[in-house]
């Protein structure tokens, strides 16, 4: 029997589940290349803001046992450029789910970004990254604390009328679910989690941070129980759909996030180690659901 | 870029942490470097292409760290992952006639890459390679086969000039209408600073996808950023922001 792998995520049909993370594919353009993206069921964006960034000094990056940490800082040419140049790019040559991945240091600044976002017609998604610090906030990231995440979604909400807007959390807080169900209180269509998670690693001949930015963001292989745990937690307090996030690397960790409650789930720093994962997993998932009797992958949708 | 599986048939000790890897598989890819997947470490490694042929492909590496370490024991018959057709590399056809390259240690490697093309075009090659110690010199031999003019230059001078490049173009004063060099960010420098007229340099930074997606290897150049994987790793000269 032929596999079924499509989802249905916040009313848009995806061919499947499998989308690059935000920040681990660039703009999708620069893959264009070396291989065919219209596999993919969707792509996140690299991350965006209202003005040009050029991000953290270099290194950037710094790696780890079954991991790499990251801080680049957001390196982008801004949302005009986004949607004036790198969507339609990437729409002339990709026809499944663009999703614009919307950042911001201040509630106007993603209010702005999300209002320009929605009106483009290349964008399928919003997802919008509440990692960020709180400028105005002293400094805290929006994402560690309920008041402030359900306050972007609000006003991101207010604006964008026209397509689903999902909320990235982060996973450096106390409790996860009572973040997410304040967004989804607050109007969020779903949920894209975890985002990284705070790391630090130290050149001991230097005695040096090795990062330039000494802290980033820790991702790959190693977080991927911590992130199905959040996912699984999340999916079953909230009723809006989540795209699970975290150390994806194989067709089976998509089946096991899916299982814990995820509708779509973000491949991520794999993508680093191996360019061609995603098409691989997704050439993988035929024959792993026919060792493990499933006919629509959506059928396993939090089935644990 | 293409994914490929090549197998080790030598890893071989040729200078002090020095080792010269050579690896069968497909020899005619593109780019200037391959990102080499070392089992048991997370992120790839970055090494410009040093020589080919048609079924195999050289790269000398210094062991500088764990992965380098690891790298250094896989024998001849494993068989490694690696991204081929990465990055810009030196652009031949910018020399009209004479050419001078400027090495500092592994410099030296994706020179010598660079040297077999600006040969095969017919143009005249002067090498300077510099190195801190005798014990460190690579491709001596070969540069000498192949180039028109080859000078060493060493800092503690146990071989060549003693000092750093700098001297021993000072005393060869070599013809050139373009140079190009690969080294130490300081040594390259130097370069830029101390020789007229155009030139190309290959930037070093550390990478994680080597591709151009994840922007971790990010610059600031006279042109805007750049990413030194995709972009580069070779700039011009004038657009380089030391």
């Amino acid at each position: 029997m032929v596999k079924d792998l499509s989802i249905n995520l916040g009313g848009l049909h995806l061919k499947n589940p499998v989308i690059p993370a935000s920040g681990t594919f660039g703009f999708g353009l620069e893959l264009a290349p070396d291989m065919d993206l219209n596999v993919l069921g969707g792509i996140s964006l690299k991350g965006t803001t209202r003005d040009a960034r050029y991000g953290n000094p270099t290194p950037r990056i710094a790696e780890c046992r079954s991991g790499m940490i990251n801080s680049v800082g957001l390196q982008n040419p801004g949302i005009d450029a986004l949607i004036n140049q790198k969507v339609p790019a990437l729409r002339k040559i990709y026809n499944g789910c663009i999703i614009a991945n919307i950042s911001g240091f201040s509630v106007d600044e993603y209010r702005e970004c999300c209002e320009k976002a929605d009106a483009s017609s290349g964008i399928d998604l919003i997802e919008v990254n509440v990692s960020c610090p709180n400028v105005h906030g002293g400094g805290l990231a929006f994402g560690t604390s309920a008041h402030a995440a359900a306050e972007v979604t609000a006003a991101v909400k207010a604006v964008a009328t026209h397509k689903p807007v999902f909320i990235k959390l982060s996973p450096n807080v106390t409790d996860i679910v009572e973040i997410a169900r304040a967004c989804e209180d607050a109007g969020a269509d779903g949920l894209t989690l975890v985002n990284t998670f705070l790391g630090m690693r130290i050149d001991i001949a230097r005695r040096r941070p090795v990062l330039a930015n000494t802290m980033g963001g820790f991702s790959g292989a190693a977080v991927f129980p911590i992130a199905l745990r959040m996912v699984y937690q999340v999916s079953h307090a909230c009723r809006i759909p989540v795209m699970g996030c975290g150390g994806v690397t194989s067709a089976r960790d998509v089946v096991e996030m899916m299982m814990a409650g995820a509708t779509a789930v973000q491949v991520g720093a794999e993508n680093l180690r191996n360019p061609f994962v995603c098409p691989e997993i997704i050439e993988a998932l035929p024959s792993l659901m026919e060792e493990l009797r499933i006919d629509n992958l959506k059928d396993i949708i939090g089935t644990v | 870029m293409d994914k490929k599986t090549y197998t080790i048939t030598r890893n071989q000790l040729v200078a002090r942490d020095t080792y010269e890897l050579v690896l069968e598989g497909d020899g005619c890819i593109k780019g200037e470097f391959v990102h080499l997947d070392i089992p048991g470490y997370y992120l790839r490694r970055p090494f410009s292409l040093c020589d080919s042929s048609e079924n195999s492909i050289t790269l000398l590496y210094k062991t500088v760290g764990e992965g380098t370490r690891k790298l250094s024991t896989l024998t001849g018959g494993t068989e490694v992952s690696v991204l081929t057709g990465l990055g810009r590399g030196f652009n031949p056809d910018a020399c009209q006639a004479k050419a001078l390259l400027v090495a500092g240690g592994l410099g030296a490697a994706p020179l010598y890459y660079l040297a077999r093309e600006l040969k095969a075009q017919g143009k005249e090659v002067t090498a300077i390679l510099g190195f801190n110690k005798k014990d460190e010199i690579v491709l001596q031999k070969e540069y000498e086969v192949l180039c028109d003019h080859v000078a060493i230059a060493t800092l503690d001078g146990s071989v060549g000039t003693k000092g750093f490049v700098t001297d021993a173009i000072s005393a060869l004063k070599p013809p050139y209408d373009f140079f190009y060099t690969c080294g130490p960010m300081v040594m390259m420098k130097a370069v830029c600073s101390a020789l007229e007229g155009p030139g190309e340099a290959s930037l070093e930074e550390r990478m994680g996808c080597g591709a151009g997606f994840c922007y971790g290897c990010s610059i600031e150049t006279l042109r805007g950023p750049r990413r030194v994987c995709m972009d580069g790793p070779v700039f011009k000269k004038e657009d380089i922001q030391w």
